[in-house]
């Protein structure tokens, strides 16, 4: 009981105050959003390492019942020590600046040319570049099937798409440079991107803000329960 | 006796030069000061007329020094300068209920100025109402009020239409086609912490999901972000399995936390999709750069997938490689729908009523924005029509 009914006080409350220091820019409510800021900071800062021990958990359970794709487990295990260790203890076999301690140098994990740096720039960047190019393919994939005229709205989107992209680049306007003055290929483009894909935009905007406030009230006023683990 | 009269006659020369520049560079005209209204304090707005030097095309002013003190007779600290045709300054000073007394300088080329009286004293105060949210007030209190009206009227038993969302109509069909091919379900929560409403949605909607796998005894792994949202995955699964009288069958490490880096968790779920073939995919909350890469790799090996974001750069991607996705506030409405719950479908119906009066605004504002361009309506009339609903 008072494992649900605290938690939805808690909301309630939390939630009131804020809907308050929106309006009220006076004291005690106005540096609240300050105070809750750094509140959040530390739980984060205490909630990294449940995600932490929890990952190597599932890895090391992984690694131990050699389940199917306990490599990839292995591999997480390596890389969670082996930036661990080139993070934390680096001043142990680098040269440390004159007149520095083991902790004033290991404070410096991040500067260029330490072990942790080139993790960052020889390992981790490269591999994060890589999954962001697939994008590029993933786009062209997903295009080729977006732009397939099966029906009216498909039509519409491929047209709409097209003239977009012949719009954008100079190739456009001198393929399409009969077209009269004012209804250039550029300029149908921009109106495409100016008046229905901004209205579009606006009201689907419309509907998330409304649909937040609609959510955040049902929270506030504890109609939304679900979330802590009772489904009305 | 010659090099005395030399250096006199030099001296003459530069102070007739000076008085020739305070003649033409002129101080700025009415300084006063107020509190600043609307905020939180210690800030006092320094006005003033522009110098009658400072004209257009004329560079005799190039802008404007701001001088604090705590008493008239001084002494004055410079706090920030205006530029050229400023006539005000916001002063950040260090406390409240303190008297501050200013004066403006009008700066003129190589260092010559002309500066003002002193104006004051003026105290900064807080404020109790934010006076330009009054409109925003309004909104929330129509809003509450047909959102809670509605909530009454649903628990005293009239029944509320509310319009069919595919998505949410295909959750048990998803569930449904992973079970029949014996298959796991991947939840994705999204890629923000439990402070972001997208993620609680996101949640209320796995609480579904998860009951249904439950009957149906069907896997179920909800790769997170945020070790926050973890814990409140578990929590919502493992209420999901008691209820469906299945507690042996939750499995704690099925709900596991993967990493905060944004293609590290990409590569992961990936990953997961690529090696367990899932039948059913859900991606529900935030996302951003990922969602086109989950979307296309859970297509490509086959799964149902069924999306929902308010992210809406992130939608077309969804729309193009899901089978199903939830546009903007079909992913809040998620958690009413499927529950059928009177009270929540209640607040559906009152945020209705929102975007009625939304509507009715844009018409509106639309109809006069017309009129003005064909010249039936004033400017003026127009822009303060759209400023009702400008909040700051």
């Amino acid at each position: 009981m008072m494992r649900r009914e605290i938690p939805l006080f808690i909301t309630s409350v939390v939630g009131f105050i804020f809907v308050i220091r929106f309006f009220i820019p006076h004291e005690p409510f106005y540096s609240l959003e300050d105070v809750s800021s750094s509140w959040i900071q530390v739980i984060q800062a205490f909630a990294i390492w449940l995600g932490i021990l929890n990952l190597l958990k599932v890895s090391l359970d992984k690694i131990y019942k050699k389940e199917r794709g306990w490599g990839y487990s292995g591999v997480i295990i390596f890389s969670f020590l082996a930036i661990s260790i080139a993070g934390f203890f680096f001043p142990l076999w680098e040269e440390r600046p004159a007149g520095y301690s083991y902790l004033q140098h290991a404070r410096e994990f991040l500067k260029p040319g330490t072990s942790f740096d080139w993790f960052y720039w020889y390992v981790y960047s490269p591999l994060s570049s890589t999954m962001f190019a697939t994008l590029a393919f993933f786009i062209a994939s997903a295009s080729f099937r977006a732009f397939r005229a099966r029906s009216f709205q498909a039509t519409l989107l491929l047209l709409s798409g097209f003239v977009v992209m012949f719009g954008s680049v100079p190739v456009g306007n001198v393929l399409f440079g009969w077209l009269p003055a004012g209804w250039q290929v550029s300029d149908i483009a921009d109106w495409v991107r100016n008046v229905p894909q901004v209205a579009g935009q606006r009201a689907i905007q419309i509907g998330i803000a409304l649909g937040i406030i609609s959510t955040s009230l049902r929270l506030i006023l504890g109609l939304e329960r679900a979330h802590l683990g009772r489904e009305e | 006796m010659k090099v005395k009269t030399g250096v006199l006659g030099i001296g003459l020369i530069l102070l007739l030069a000076a008085g020739a520049v305070g003649q033409w560079l002129l101080p700025p005209l009415e300084v006063g000061a107020k509190d600043a209204p609307n905020d939180a304090g210690k800030s006092l707005l320094v006005l003033w007329k522009l110098s009658p030097s400072d004209t257009k095309g004329d560079k005799a002013v190039e802008g404007y020094q701001i001088l604090r003190a705590r008493s008239a007779e001084g002494p004055f600290e410079p706090v920030g300068t205006a530029a050229k045709g400023d006539t005000l300054f916001t002063d950040h000073v260090p406390q409240n209920g303190t008297d501050y007394y200013y004066k403006v300088r009008a700066l003129g080329p190589e260092g010559v100025f002309a500066e003002s009286e002193t104006s004051g004293p003026a105290q900064s105060k807080a404020q109790w109402f934010n006076t330009e949210r009054v409109n925003a007030l309004l909104a929330v209190v129509i809003l509450v009020s047909s959102i809670l009206y509605f909530v009454y009227k649903a628990q005293s038993g009239r029944e509320l239409y509310i319009r069919k969302i595919a998505g949410l109509e295909e959750v048990d069909n998803a569930v449904g086609r992973a079970t029949e091919m014996g298959k796991k379900i991947v939840f994705c929560p999204g890629r923000l912490d439990m402070d972001n409403v997208q993620t609680i949605a996101a949640v209320l909607i796995l609480g579904r999901v998860a009951k249904l796998a439950a009957e149906y005894d069907t896997k179920l792994e909800v790769p997170n972000v945020y070790s926050m949202v973890m814990v409140s995955c578990r929590e919502v699964v493992k209420e999901a399995f008691l209820k469906a009288g299945k507690p042996d069958a939750y499995r704690e490490d099925d709900i596991h936390y993967i990493t905060q880096d944004q293609f590290g968790y990409a590569a992961a779920v990936d990953g997961i999709m690529m090696r367990d073939k899932p039948a059913a995919v859900f991606y529900q909350g935030a996302f951003f750069a990922e969602s086109l890469l989950f979307a296309e790799t859970g297509n490509s090996i086959g799964a149902i997938q069924i999306a929902g974001t308010a992210q809406p750069a992130q939608l077309p991607f969804f729309v193009v490689a899901c089978d199903y996705t939830l546009i903007g506030e079909e992913l809040f409405a998620a958690s009413a729908y499927l529950s059928k719950e009177p009270r929540l479908l209640g607040s559906l119906k009152g945020q209705d009523v929102g975007k009625v009066f939304t509507m009715a605004a844009i018409s509106l504002g639309v109809l006069l924005a017309t009129l003005q361009t064909l010249g039936l309506f004033p400017r003026e009339w127009v822009a303060a029509f759209a400023n009702l609903f400008l909040v700051r």
